[in-house]
């Protein structure tokens, strides 16, 4: 490819709208009439229903009216990516802090949330399954009901919603000379969008109309036309631009109630979550791995036999998802000869666990980095070259079977050693770590697009990716540039309406760039193709004569810009080429996981910490991620989306942590008490580098990426915290507290 | 809707407004449905991540603590307000260093980066840091909107 659109950092695309405040969010956006919803919980985790008194709510001036079970069908309709487990609103029981149990519909939001408050609910607090031992326990109630669990699960009489049980080779007979042993924790913790999740619905001819600020506006768009029992051309969804997803944004949660509301009344309503409500609608799964791993002495990777527990919440969502997608990759990056796996999704009595930016890789990361730096430290072999001996290299296979390496992930591991000054002496108190994550992309799916060239030469792309954050507007507007030669200032992206925009299977798993951009790149093509037979038709030349370069076509040596061929070809009426273009990923319904990975997304940290030994403080003096990406077609996008993964990932290794009372309840709810990262949490250096060999299946040879600088922060910094303080910490976060703790002996803090 | 609304009058970018108002409507939610200025965000509603920053008489407050009677005859100045008349160097700079991801937070940063450089013309990366910490953003992009403020200040610290 040539021209001017590849490599380019381009500024952000809806940029200006940003900066000046003129970019309306889903709650910004101005629906006549539109009456205001606001949600009734408990002040508990799992509690029985016994009756709902609407009476003080109706008696408030400007209350509409309050919805509960009983005023929607019997039985309330359920709906859920993977099981249809998660009911419109409560029924007969919350079963997390936090579940609506009732809606009140007003005038005002100020009437909304009066009435809300009114709502006296008789209930009683039954015991709840709030952390993984309880849902392991036998004698813990059971979260799903077994009869709405398929009649032939073996485990419908326990919490385990799914099983898996991956391996190969023998690890009962793979000698090993040393075998480290330990068992880590990693917490639950909140994705924090600063925008707080916000729905509309409204009917709209015999159908509905619903804003929502979702990742996913198309599986959104089925969920409701099957619950409704409408086609799907009769929902209409708008999605806006979120403002932040990092995957929780994903799949339906109060849109189906929001919609029955407007249906019921023939009116506009709209719920817009408080930040608290966010805390309580979505979070990423916790989880406990008990690892085995078998190392050779010159420290090979020989075996794991792990058994690993992720907490989802009350209902599934697409946690069982994240865990299998997560845990099938057992030894990350690594080649293997021997792993045996037993991987339990639990379900709680907790916020529904959800899609979380790394999509359980963190997680898996914690345990197999530790459990390398452990080795390395055992068998006194350098954490890098501990690494270096084990990492696939291109080509070789991480999971028997299947893709092979499709980086050079060496060549990043160097790169981050370098960077952060690997082996040169450090100072007291400092310390140094390094990891390594890798998380498997997108296995199946499609994206569409049409584009049009209008008969002055500029384009309308109209895709239907969502564009959180991550750029996807910009990258996709690079791309019509630089394949039709268009300056992007005269290409218009259309996004976010899903009666107008074709279908695009989800806005996740890093895909948008090499989905969507191969979807685009694809009707380029066919746009091009058009345009050649039009004008080789108008000169009645055969099509080999006419050439298209970017921006122009030449026909028998006349060169033509973009307008006046069209000019040319349409002649006195104006017309325009249109296309679709698609890319399809079709899986594979033998592949444990439906398919294979289309790419890996790795990314190395490497990291130095000074630490206040008298206090267990420490602060990063340096912070440095290497991503393989590929190829970027906007460098600086992915360079920001990678600091901003790596900023995410010091939340859930240094602070983040929701804490659960023993009622279920989040003692920790709120900005104020749940911290993120701030200006001033910092690191003194932090540096994204990327590693681009042209070997990713999208667009110019690039690979997803923006998930990978959180996957290994965690091991990273834990091990800069080891080797300054001698301690080793296997419990996130790591708070100073936590820090002091394990310096001053002890387990005390271990969580259990 | 409350019976109890008084009117108040304020200069909101410059033009004279009068609005009713009930005691409990926070200045945030006067300028975002009254006003239908939506620029202004509302995430925690507790004063803790900035994204409803506005400039009240010359300081930078969290317009969802603040309540609009007690804005009666004051000055405000909400992201609309500045680069009304073209974009500020400031939010030139937030573009061109790629200070801007989602975009949620960024009309709370750059008010309040406005009023820190009202205050302090050519701040350190440290008083950047301070004076931007109450300003949440979740996408990360610390780094960059620091770098970001730091270029429009003239000083070094652009990428």
């Amino acid at each position: 490819m040539s021209g001017s659109g590849l490599g380019i950092s381009a500024p952000r695309v809806g940029g200006s709208e940003r900066v000046t405040g003129a970019q309306s969010f889903a709650a910004d956006i101005a629906i006549e009439d539109v009456l205001h919803v606001a949600l009734v919980h408990l002040d508990c985790g799992h509690a029985a229903i016994e009756e709902i008194d609407t009476s003080g709510a109706v008696g408030i001036e400007g209350v509409i009216r309050v919805f509960t079970a009983k005023d929607l069908p019997d039985p309330v309709p359920r709906f859920g990516p993977r099981f249809a487990d998660r009911p419109v609103i409560a029924t007969v029981e919350t079963k997390y802090h936090g579940e609506p149990l009732a809606a009140v519909v007003a005038v005002s939001k100020e009437a909304a949330a009066e009435g809300a408050a009114a709502v006296q609910v008789r209930h009683k607090e039954l015991p709840g399954v709030y952390s993984i031992d309880d849902a392991l326990d036998p004698e813990s109630p059971l979260v799903v009901d077994p009869a709405l669990r398929s009649g032939d699960d073996p485990l419908a009489g326990s919490n385990v919603r799914q099983r898996w049980d991956w391996g190969w080779g023998d690890v009962d007979s793979t000698e090993a000379d040393v075998v480290i042993e330990e068992t880590y924790t990693f917490p639950m913790v909140t994705h924090f969008s600063i925008e707080p999740h916000a729905f509309a619905a409204a009917p709209e001819g015999n159908g509905i109309a619903v804003w929502s600020s979702i990742q996913h506006p198309y599986f959104l768009q089925g969920t409701l036309a099957s619950l409704l029992d409408l086609p799907i051309s009769k929902v209409r969804v708008h999605a806006p631009d979120p403002g932040g997803g990092f995957g929780g944004k994903g799949f339906p949660k109060y849109e189906p109630l929001v919609t029955m509301i407007a249906l019921e009344l023939g009116r506009p309503v709209r719920l817009v979550l408080t930040l608290e409500e966010t805390f309580q609608a979505v979070r990423r799964t916790n989880a406990r791995l008990q690892l085995r791993t078998g190392f050779t002495r010159d420290g090979r990777l020989v075996f794991i036999d792990a058994i690993e527990d992720f907490m989802m919440g009350a209902y599934a969502d697409i946690a069982p998802r994240v865990i299998s997608k997560s845990s099938y990759f057992a030894a990350g990056p690594y080649k293997v000869g021997a792993v045996r796996a037993v991987v339990r999704g639990l379900m709680s009595h907790t916020t529904p666990s959800t899609a979380f930016r790394g999509f359980g890789a963190p997680q898996m990361t914690w345990g197999i980095e530790s459990q390398m730096d452990a080795a390395a430290r055992a068998l006194k072999i350098d954490p890098v070259d501990i690494r270096l001996v084990n990492l696939a290299r291109p080509g070789e296979e991480i999971v028997p079977g299947d893709r092979p390496a499709d980086g050079d992930w060496r060549q990043a591991l160097n790169i981050a050693a370098e960077k952060v000054g690997w082996g040169e002496p450090l100072l007291p108190g400092h310390g140094r770590g390094i990891s390594v994550g890798l998380k498997a992309s997108a296995t199946a799916g499609a994206s569409y697009c049409i584009l049009r060239i209008l008969h002055d030469g500029s384009v309308s792309l109209i895709a239907g990716t969502s564009d959180m954050g991550q750029g996807a507007r910009t990258i996709l507007t690079q791309l019509v540039s630089e394949n039709l030669g268009v300056p992007m200032e005269r290409v218009t992206l259309v996004m976010g309406d899903t009666a107008v925009v074709p279908f695009d299977y989800s806005t996740s798993a890093s895909r948008s760039t090499v989905f969507m951009g191969s979807a685009v790149v694809d009707a380029c093509q066919k746009a091009i193709a058009d345009l050649r037979d039009k004008a080789a038709d108008q000169h009645h030349v055969s099509v080999e004569d006419v050439v298209f370069t970017p921006g122009q076509v030449s026909v028998d040596g006349a060169v033509y810009t973009l307008p006046e061929v069209l000019n040319d070809v349409f002649g006195a009426v104006p017309g325009e080429i249109i296309v679709t273009g698609s890319q399809r990923g079709e899986g594979d319904a033998n592949h444990p996981l439906g398919g294979a990975a289309s790419f890996y997304e790795v990314s190395c940290t490497a990291s130095e910490v000074s630490v206040d030994l008298e206090t267990g403080d420490f602060e990063l003096v340096k912070h440095i991620t290497v991503a393989d990406v590929g190829r970027a077609i906007n460098p600086q996008h992915v360079e920001m989306q990678d600091e901003g993964a790596a900023v995410m990932g010091l939340g859930h290794t240094l602070m983040e942590h929701l804490i659960l009372d023993e009622h279920g309840r989040i003692v920790n709810l709120g900005a104020l008490d749940y911290r993120i990262p701030t200006f001033k949490d910092m690191p003194s250096t932090m540096e994204s580098v990327l590693v681009e060999n042209g070997d990713g299946p999208g667009p110019g040879g690039a690979k997803g990426s923006g998930e990978g600088g959180l996957l290994a922060t965690s091991p990273a910094i834990a091990a800069a915290l080891s080797e300054a303080t001698g301690v080793v910490i296997k419990d996130l976060p790591l708070t100073p507290e936590r820090v002091w703790q394990a310096m001053h002996g002890g387990d005390e803090g271990r969580e259990q | 809707m409350s019976p109890i609304e008084s009117a108040i009058t304020l200069t909101v970018n410059g033009s004279r407004r009068t609005v009713r108002v009930s005691p409990s409507t926070t200045l945030l939610e006067m300028v975002r449905s009254r006003l239908e200025l939506t620029g202004a965000k509302e995430c925690c509603a507790e004063g803790e991540c900035g994204a409803c920053t506005m400039i009240l008489d010359d300081e930078p407050v969290n317009s969802c603590l603040v309540l609009a009677v007690e804005t009666d005859g004051s000055e405000i100045t909400t992201i609309e307000g500045i680069g009304a008349a073209g974009m500020t160097p400031l939010q030139e700079s937030f573009l061109a260093t790629g200070a801007i991801q989602c975009g949620f937070c960024i009309p709370g940063m750059v008010v309040a980066a406005t009023a820190l450089l009202e205050r302090i013309p050519r701040p350190t990366e440290p008083e950047v840091r301070e004076g931007l910490s109450g300003n949440l953003c979740r996408c990360g992009g610390y780094k960059r909107i620091c770098a970001a403020v730091m270029a429009a200040a003239g000083g070094a610290g652009a990428p």
